[in-house]
């Protein structure tokens, strides 16, 4: 599932250049992923082995993993993760889509100051919003019971300007003409942005869902500030705080670090075509 | 057309006008609360703290005017955050956007495995940046890590990289870059693939080197791709935080502070110190730097084209 190759400038004409490109080119992955590499390497060695300096464990092991997966709450950080990744993302796509659709598509007053007013929330740093989010937080006492909790931890994200600015820009390519019909068939205006105009930017969604989910599910800064509980503890920050307190046990840091990332391969995996799409959708819409 | 018919056309539009005012802020009411409330009404809340010796744990805040603010241009911890933010940025931005580029174009030449190699270099920017600073920690480590091994096989010293003042910040930001550099590969390949062929053809029909092709027809046609990279590029940097912590667990910003960036310092004084007010005028100065730099990209940077 890859899409088609680019193909600009020309292809180099003789083979000694062809096989120089490749060669550079498969090195610098190489490079890219020497990382991944090591830390799958090091989560397979026994302690012992950590600080022989070898690239391959000699006696593979999975002690580490049965050990992370014994002493922390893993199983429920990486559910909190879903969770908030999960809730947020739909309230980006269904907000977003119906902020965007209705900027590209309808004509009122105040039209072009709403949605300068919406971009111009991007330039807001987040290290100034947390401290008034925090006290707000705290002073509606949001964080003593467990859904209060979870919605301190979503709230902040629920809708992005970012996806208003993206989905804006593809629902104005829609034809009117389309929505004029679905008028006249007798459809409410919330039936026609629902059923005839969200189906036909399923891609720009698609994009949309994939990195709202992934910043979501990666959040470290306001997750560390306003979680408290550690039961309620997301998946980066259960691994900061296990791997913090793991000194030099790498092998058990990296079988952590491990845990963490191959969820997300396992997405980039099947969402590969849709993530790339999407940024180019963006650098160009942008 | 006379004025009679005039207004007759005109009644039944403006009531499809009136019709669709109605229905447009019945959709927008709820995102526009939540932009006013989660997103301004927070900047408003930040600016006004800046003003108090505020801290969530005392009763009393009282008022002090600008004294943060002056106080700010006297921290010299500040200064030293700044001076390393301002490093973080033009070593990462670059330095990604040169690599990004470089490897963008010789993909852009192959044929087979582009998709393939394209993933590959894409999966650092997927990677959860929690997870990937804890492995850029082992494999820097000084006495144990592959780097090192690396270089006594090269019978070069090992060295200190993350305990060293001197190289801590130039590992950290190696780091940034690794995760960023997939996405700018996928940018500038999309850029490269919107340029139109017949303007290389046109170019080698008068003679053009691949050099002068690059310097004449591809950068100049990439500057909205390469705007767009400086810009959120810049954005980002300016605002480094999870890696920084993460680097350095037991030592945020460390050593020495070599590695303190404004976000670092500004968490650090928020939720550590618990000096709400004196943070908060730090991310105003912060949001302020940010609003200057990417004014003055956006006015020095775009370039307009015709071809």
């Amino acid at each position: 599932m890859t899409t088609p190759p680019i193909l600009q400038p020309p292809a180099p004409a003789t083979p000694i250049t062809r096989i120089l490109l490749y060669l550079f080119l498969f090195i610098g992955a190489a490079l890219t992923l020497f990382p991944f590499a090591w830390m799958l390497l090091t989560s397979l060695k026994p302690f012992a082995e950590l600080f022989d300096l070898g690239f391959f464990p000699h006696a593979p092991t999975t002690a580490n993993y049965s050990q992370v997966l014994g002493q922390t709450a893993y199983l429920r950080w990486f559910l909190n993760s879903l969770l908030v990744a999960g809730l947020t993302t739909l309230s980006v796509l269904f907000f977003d889509a119906l902020v965007g659709y209705t900027l590209a598509k309808f004509e009122f007053p105040g039209k072009q100051l709403i949605f300068l007013v919406i971009l111009a929330t991007l330039m807001i740093p987040t290290e100034m919003l947390i401290i008034p989010w925090y006290v707000g937080v705290v002073k509606l006492k949001l964080t003593l019971t467990d859904p209060g909790a979870y919605f301190s931890v979503m709230f902040p994200g629920l809708m992005s300007a970012f996806g208003v600015f993206l989905m804006r820009q593809f629902f104005e390519t829609l034809p009117n003409d389309l929505l004029e019909a679905a008028r006249i068939d007798g459809l409410s205006e919330f039936q026609i942005f629902r059923k005839v105009a969200m189906p036909l930017v399923r891609p720009a969604l698609a994009s949309l869902a994939i990195f709202t989910f992934l910043g979501n599910y990666n959040a470290f800064l306001w997750p560390l500030i306003v979680i408290q509980n550690s039961d309620l503890r997301t998946l980066p920050l259960g691994v900061a705080l296990f791997s913090g307190e793991a000194g030099t046990q790498w092998g058990l840091i990296m079988a952590a670090s491990s845990l963490a990332v191959i969820p997300v391969l396992i997405v980039f995996a099947v969402f590969q075509k849709q993530i790339i799409e999407g940024i180019v959708l963006t650098g160009m819409k942008g | 057309m006379t004025a009679t018919s005039a207004a007759q056309s005109r009644r039944p539009r403006l009531n499809i006008r009136q019709r669709q005012t109605l229905t447009a802020y019945t959709f927008l009411a709820v995102p526009l609360l939540f932009f006013l409330i989660v997103r301004l009404l927070p900047t408003l809340v930040a600016f006004r703290l800046s003003l108090f010796r505020y801290s969530i744990l005392r009763p009393e805040q009282p008022f002090l005017g600008f004294a943060n603010y002056l106080r700010l241009a006297q921290d010299e911890t500040f200064h030293r955050a700044l001076v390393n933010t301002g490093l973080y940025t033009l070593i990462t931005v670059p330095v990604q956007i040169a690599l990004g580029l470089l490897i963008a174009l010789l993909l852009s030449r192959v044929r087979r495995f582009q998709g393939l190699l394209r993933a590959l270099y894409f999966l650092p920017y997927v990677t959860p940046v929690v997870a990937a600073a804890w492995v850029w920690q082992w494999l820097f480590s000084p006495q144990f890590g592959p780097v090192n091994t690396f270089l006594v096989w090269l019978h070069i010293p090992p060295q200190n990289f993350l305990n060293s003042p001197a190289q801590a910040l130039p590992v950290t930001a190696a780091l940034v870059v690794w995760q960023n550099l997939g996405f700018q590969i996928v940018l500038f390949l999309a850029g490269l693939a919107g340029i139109p062929r017949s303007l290389y053809e046109a170019a080698e029909l008068d003679g053009a080197s691949a050099w002068q092709l690059f310097w004449g027809v591809t950068w100049p046609l990439l500057n909205p791709t390469v705007v767009f990279s400086v810009v959120t590029g810049t954005i980002a940097s300016l605002q480094l935080f999870t890696q920084i912590v993460n680097l350095n667990f037991t030592d945020q910003g460390g050593p020495l502070g070599s590695t303190l960036s404004v976000a670092v310092y500004i968490y650090q004084l928020a939720f550590g110190r618990y000096e709400m007010g004196y943070a908060s005028a730090m991310t105003v100065a912060l949001f302020v730097i940010i609003l200057l730099i990417t004014l003055f990209q956006l006015r020095f940077l775009t370039r307009r084209f015709e071809y």
